[in-house]
């Protein structure tokens, strides 16, 4: 318990520490100017988002191989998370476009990858509902992740194999790409603040699954008697 | 500071779906707890019978 509040509070620290640095350390963009500064909070949410469908990704493959339930309770509570960190980037997204591009959304390779990533997990999450056996669920359930894992390197590759309306890799995006150094410590700060966050609710999430599992097995004993 | 009401707008509804997203896990947790409680009180009513 005490290790959870630890993890809670330094989750919430270290996020309001990476805006103050977003708002007060970060240099002012130069063309863009204080807009830009929702780069660090929109990438840092897309970078947790695809780690947490990436451990998601592992651990649908460990259930699948090895059929033990903490696998399938650590995909699920994966999954969730990256919905919710891709739910921010969905929105943070739109909210930038509007003033610098004039509109909210457009079918770029970026933008139309990142909602499909979206829905395929939002379907990974209905399909678990709909199925009432539970190691069927965490079969089904688990080779629905390994597909819908699919998209995540489309998503990550899309702004560098086709050049469309979103804006160029500034990281990992080649010879001519980069951040100002004052810009690079603060995007990575944030990188790091979202993925403490990420890992935070992932653990928050992992501890409901397993209570559910045991609502379940007592379930079962309550009817036997 | 053209533009500052994007950039509220972004962090407030992205805190907001964080904190929204952590609520329901921890209404979420706080139900099954109660159902833990009620399932094992049941399962001793019906040992003691």
């Amino acid at each position: 318990m005490a290790k959870r509040v630890l993890l809670g509070a330094a989750a919430v620290l270290l996020v309001i520490a990476a805006a103050y640095a977003s708002f007060f350390v970060a240099p002012e963009e130069r063309t863009m100017g204080v807009l830009q500064r929702i780069f660090y909070f929109h990438v840092s949410c897309a970078w947790a988002g695809l780690t947490a469908f990436s451990i998601g990704f592992l651990t649908n493959l460990l259930y699948v191989w090895k059929r033990k339930d903490k696998y399938d309770w650590l995909g699920v509570s994966c999954a969730e998370v990256g919905v919710a960190f891709t739910t921010v980037v969905l929105i943070s997204g739109p909210i930038w476009a509007k003033p610098a591009w004039g509109i909210y959304w457009t079918w770029d390779a970026r933008l139309t990858s990142t909602f499909i990533l979206w829905l395929l997990y939002i379907a990974y999450l209905l399909l678990r509902t709909l199925i009432e056996e539970p190691d069927r669920r965490a079969l089904l359930s688990a080779l629905f992740g390994i597909f819908a894992f699919i998209d995540v390197p489309i998503v990550f590759g899309a702004i560098r194999w086709w050049r469309t309306q979103h804006p160029a890799p500034v990281i990992m995006g080649g010879p001519n790409s980069g951040l100002a150094p004052g810009m690079r410590g603060t995007f990575f700060f944030a990188v790091f603040a979202m993925h403490i966050l990420m890992w935070f609710l992932i653990s928050e999430r992992y501890s409901l699954e397993k209570m559910r599992s045991d609502v379940e097995l007592l379930r079962q004993e309550a009817e036997a008697t | 500071m053209k533009n500052l009401d994007s950039i509220f707008w972004a962090y407030i509804l992205g805190w907001a779906i964080f904190f929204g997203f952590f609520v329901s896990i921890a209404k979420r947790s706080n139900d099954l707890r109660a159902e833990v409680d009620r399932l094992k009180r049941s399962l001793g009513n019906s040992q003691e019978k």
